[in-house]
């Protein structure tokens, strides 16, 4: 299901992003990093709004939580602990 | 401030219900070094850190652990979906269920409730960080045990990715310690006005 190629996809990218960030707190002059770190972020932001623009705000604000819509969107179901609501890992499991 | 995202760190699917499950990884969100006592350890003790790279790594762990919450109370739930009567009985979760229902509730597997008291808070970074150390090991070792206990793929992957978290963060807090007590050891001058006669 595409949502699901394209929520995975914003996982993957934000996760790195996550990992990255911790480690340049303790490394904060690895330059290399830093470039990495902001590829990361701007796919992920690339892949964020496409997703938002599909599927519905992510983001509590500073994202499209609803506001251009007539209806509020935020609301909506999917919340991510709900199932169905994350990407199926079937086939992916690591031994 | 926190900016709520709309989406697990890692993606959670439990299609099989299992009491024993649900009861045992309650360890992992309200035992005494689960995520919600590293959440409350590293947010409290953020302020009297020393270094800016120790602040930063205080800080930004502590929001991941806050996702870790999420992450093992939407297992909790999801693992009681749709259990019959029969079910709640053979897993043990019958003493939990007269209490709670399906609601998720902070405690350990064993039904003590979460307490402050499985942290601390002493104003000194190094004693801080030798414990936030310590609470990752122990969280790892609680990942492993649980590791131990389950079977089903969907519970193994995010059980397996949040030990994986545990390594990680026991590596940052040991550069944070490193660091601060470099900073701490420097001898630290206090200058007088010069021009002051």
């Amino acid at each position: 299901m595409e949502k699901d190629v394209i929520l995975q996809k914003l996982m993957e990218l934000d996760f790195i992003a996550v990992d990255m960030g911790l480690y340049l707190n303790t490394h904060p002059e690895d330059t290399k990093a830093i470039g990495d770190y902001r590829k990361v972020v701007a796919a992920a932001e690339e892949v964020r709004m496409k997703y938002e623009d599909a599927y519905g705000p992510l983001c509590s604000f500073r994202s499209d939580a609803g506001e251009n819509d007539a209806t509020w969107q935020w609301k909506n179901d999917p919340w991510p602990w709900q199932i169905g609501a994350n990407p199926s890992l079937a086939g992916k499991e690591c031994r | 401030m926190w900016i709520y995202e709309k989406k697990l760190e890692f993606p959670i699917n439990i299609k099989k219900p299992d009491a024993r499950m649900a009861k045992l990884i309650l360890e992992s969100y309200g035992g005494g070094d689960g995520e919600s006592g590293a959440a409350l350890r590293y947010l409290s003790q953020r302020f009297t850190m020393v270094t800016p790279e120790a602040r930063a790594t205080l800080n930004d762990i502590a929001t991941e652990e806050l996702a870790h919450m999420e992450m093992t109370s939407t297992m909790v739930s999801q693992l009681m979906q749709g259990l019959s009567k029969d079910e709640i009985i053979a897993g043990g979760l019958d003493a939990y269920y007269v209490n709670h229902g399906f609601g998720v509730y902070p405690s350990s597997a064993a039904g003590v409730p979460f307490s402050a008291t499985a942290l601390q808070s002493k104003g000194d970074p190094i004693t801080d960080l030798y414990e936030d150390m310590a609470a990752e090991q122990k969280a790892r070792s609680t990942y492993e045990y649980l590791i131990d206990m389950a079977e089903d793929p969907d519970v193994l992957a995010p059980l397996r990715f949040l030990r994986e978290r545990e390594i990680v963060h026991f590596q940052r807090f040991g550069e944070s310690l490193e660091i601060a007590r470099d900073h701490m050891n420097q001898k630290h001058y206090f200058y007088q006005n010069q021009n002051k006669k």
